[in-house]
């Protein structure tokens, strides 16, 4: 009986040491209250949408997801998250990040603690370069709005264009990127107006106004995703920008897809620069779509936050089968700039250089689609677009 | 004030001679903070932010518990003492971490003399409306301020040299930083139970129960107000100021709404006007936050909604409210008995 007990212990024994050497922990950072709990859902889902869907790739190893609630943009909460997921629960990986400043923040903690970490969305441009150990499956803010800067002068034959933006770091960057690109390539910035913080959503109509009474060809608009948008698409139709011939372009942030329905016909017409839209023509994202409608009702659309969540994860999962489970820190990153993927944005991999994104970018126009909601049709495309603030070397990306 | 000389005996005379005097329990949060450290090594960045939330909200009661000025914008001071650190910093000017906080509470101080120079004109609603008001202009001028402040992303990676010349700040394992905070802590709070145990805050109390007959009894009312802004405001600043040491990064999450209305939630919860409301309220409120929102990331909120429904329910004197409601209870009722609310007006 004695041996029979013994012999099993150490069955469980042996089989739990297996089963621990194939366990990947990843430390989760999001905001999911407040008022990014929205953007924390979608990329938690994206994550969890890409363990379900690609099983066979994450065979042999077990993801456990170890969440953290970065709770605000502050900081100091995120910054503890990291701290504790590090020395308490000595996971493998980091991952999540939806607001900059706490990404900042977890920087130096990230440094000290030695283990790759993937951000997957916050966007300011020079976030990979403050620790070694980050890598960024989302976006910078000078992917969309420097290749629309360059598509607004060649595509849409505008000559001269006002700047909107909201008044922080995401807007001034997007600002930076467009302007740069967009005189670049022959065209002038007539106008540049700061449109208020991003706590709040602002009254538009001034500053609109203000644009309109400019005359430019386009009017460039950066305004965080979520309720800024829609705000947006109102005022542009209220004022008769379009009746006066100003296009409203921008990057996808202003046209995220869980707030296009919402948005109503005063958003025909408008055209973006983003990496991705729940309307992309490739068989890779309408399984993603399909997939994402059956597990979270016909009404839920992935958009780009997901797809950071999504790709997050098929980066973790390349390193993890590079590293055969024994992800360090230094190890790690080498085996990341070897990733490439067929993402449901198209095919993405990252820089080895600066440990960022190299994505396609679509050039896309909303239109009515013939069940009449409203959806984006793609009309041009940049392949492997680098982040242009660390490729041309821009302060403070230098 | 009805006790006279002649009755040393008196109990009430007895009550006011031993009323500074150390009690055996005042140790118990040194020795805890200290257990702290020990035994949980893993949790210090919680417990530096913890220690810091403490410091921060006995300033606040030194204002508000004492004196009776109820502000929403306390985090103006904390944001000051932060900025002026980072600040100094960032730029190279300056970066020793004691004389460093000694600026934060300079800067801090000038911050709460003049603002409360203005704003103790008023009273109520529309001081409470006013700190609102300067607490949210100073975190526009910093958003504003890029070039200095670094706006929304903040300053980030501040180069703090380690204590002493000795300890250094390590980012993972904050050692360093929680005996730092616990010991700059421990400091203040001498200083404030010193100051509220001494005529000026037995005189701030009668401003907060009857400033009018302070005003009859010939009391300068508005200076000692001033005065009281300006040093509470100033161990804000120290507050704020070990917070970007600590963290070595500084951004406008030290300055919003967000965390003046915390520390005033902590206070409240706790109990105000009883110094040791602020060790209570911060320890109930953000350990409770911290370990509900471990287990329910997305639900947490809820938890520590329902604790202060009751409290406020409840408990008008917080927590440190039911244990002297508690306590009254099982003392033997023989002495005759004082009225135990506090005379109204």
């Amino acid at each position: 009986m004695l041996k029979r007990i013994l012999a099993a212990s150490a069955a469980l024994a042996v089989s739990t040491a297996l089963a621990g050497a194939q366990e990947v922990k990843v430390g989760v950072v999001l905001p999911y209250t407040g008022i990014g709990a929205e953007f924390a859902q979608l990329i938690d889902r994206g994550m969890e949408m890409y363990l379900k869907l690609n099983a066979d790739k994450v065979k042999p190893y077990q993801i456990k997801l170890i969440k953290r609630d970065a709770k605000n943009p502050g900081g100091n909460d995120a910054r503890v998250a990291t701290q504790e997921l590090l020395t308490q629960e000595k996971v493998d990986v980091l991952a999540g990040w939806v607001y900059s400043p706490n990404a900042i923040a977890s920087a130096p903690v990230v440094n000290a603690g030695k283990k790759f970490a993937v951000i997957m969305n916050a966007g300011t441009a020079h976030i990979t370069q403050m620790s070694g150990y980050y890598a960024r499956t989302s976006f910078s803010m000078w992917h969309a709005g420097y290749a629309m800067g360059e598509a607004a002068a060649k595509q849409l034959k505008a000559k001269t264009a006002v700047v909107g933006y909201t008044d922080f770091p995401p807007g001034k960057d997007s600002l930076n990127a467009f302007k740069r690109a967009f005189e670049a390539s022959g065209g002038k910035v007539i106008d540049e107006i700061p449109m208020g913080g991003a706590g709040a959503v602002p009254d538009f109509t001034p500053f609109f106004q203000r644009a309109k009474d400019k005359k430019p060809d386009v009017f460039f608009v950066f305004v965080p995703a979520g309720d800024h948008a829609a705000a947006v698409t109102r005022t542009y139709g209220a004022l008769g920008m379009r009746q006066a011939g100003i296009r409203l372009i921008g990057p996808g942030d202003i046209t995220q897809d869980t707030k296009l329905q919402a948005m109503g016909d005063a958003a025909i017409g408008l055209i973006t620069m983003h990496h991705y839209h729940a309307d992309l023509p490739n068989a890779e994202n309408k399984r993603f779509v399909a997939e994402w409608k059956k597990a979270y009702g016909a009404n839920a659309v992935p958009d780009f936050m997901a797809v950071g969540g999504y790709d997050g994860m098929a980066l973790i999962m390349h390193v993890a089968h590079q590293l055969k489970g024994k992800i360090d820190g230094d190890a790690a990153i080498k085996a990341a700039g070897t990733f490439k993927f067929n993402s449901p944005r198209g095919p993405i991999s990252i820089d080895p250089d600066t440990r960022d994104i190299v994505m396609n970018e679509y050039l896309s126009e909303v239109v009515k689609g013939p069940d009449g909601r409203l959806m984006q049709k793609v009309i041009g495309q940049i392949d492997n677009v680098k982040d242009a603030c660390k490729a041309q070397k821009i302060a403070p990306c230098k | 004030m009805s006790v006279t000389p002649h009755m040393p005996d008196h109990p009430a005379a007895l009550a006011l001679a031993r009323r500074h005097s150390l009690r055996w329990w005042e140790s118990l949060p040194w020795i805890a903070a200290l257990a702290f450290f020990f035994a949980y090594p893993n949790h210090l960045g919680f417990g530096t932010e913890l220690l810091i939330m403490v410091l921060f909200a006995i300033s606040l009661d030194l204002a508000l518990g004492y004196a009776g000025i109820i502000t929403l914008g306390h985090a103006a001071f904390f944001g000051a003492g932060a900025y002026t650190v980072g600040i100094l910093a960032h730029h190279g000017i300056w970066n020793e971490p004691l004389t460093g906080l000694a600026l934060a509470a300079l800067v801090a101080a000038a911050v709460g003399f003049l603002s409360g120079l203005v704003l103790l004109r008023t009273t109520g609603l529309t001081f409470l409306m006013l700190t609102l008001c300067t607490m949210l202009m100073l975190e526009e001028a910093a958003n504003l301020g890029h070039h200095w402040t670094g706006g929304f992303d903040g300053l980030p990676s501040l180069n703090i040299p380690p204590l002493f010349g000795v300890f250094e700040f390590n980012p993972l394992i904050p050692k360093t930083q929680f005996l730092y905070v616990l010991g700059v802590l421990f400091l203040c709070f001498l200083f404030v139970r010193m100051l509220a145990y001494s005529p000026f805050g037995q005189g701030l109390t009668g401003i907060r129960e009857n400033t009018l007959r302070m005003h009859a009894v010939g009391a300068p009312v508005r200076t000692r107000l001033v005065v009281c802004y300006t040093i509470s405001a100033a161990i804000a600043g120290i507050a704020g100021g070990i917070w970007a040491q600590a963290n070595a990064y500084v951004n406008l999450g030290t300055l919003g709404l967000d965390r003046a209305a915390t520390v005033l939630i902590i206070l409240v919860l706790g109990g105000f006007g009883r110094l040791y409301g602020a060790f209570v309220g911060a320890v109930a409120y953000m350990v409770l936050a911290h370990f509900l929102s471990k287990i329910y990331p997305t639900a947490w909120q809820l938890g520590l909604g329902l604790l202060l429904v009751v409290i406020a329910l409840f408990a008008r004197g917080g927590m440190l409210g039911i244990g002297e409601v508690l306590m009254q209870r099982l003392r033997p009722k023989i002495p005759p008995k004082e009225p135990a609310s506090r005379p109204s007006p």
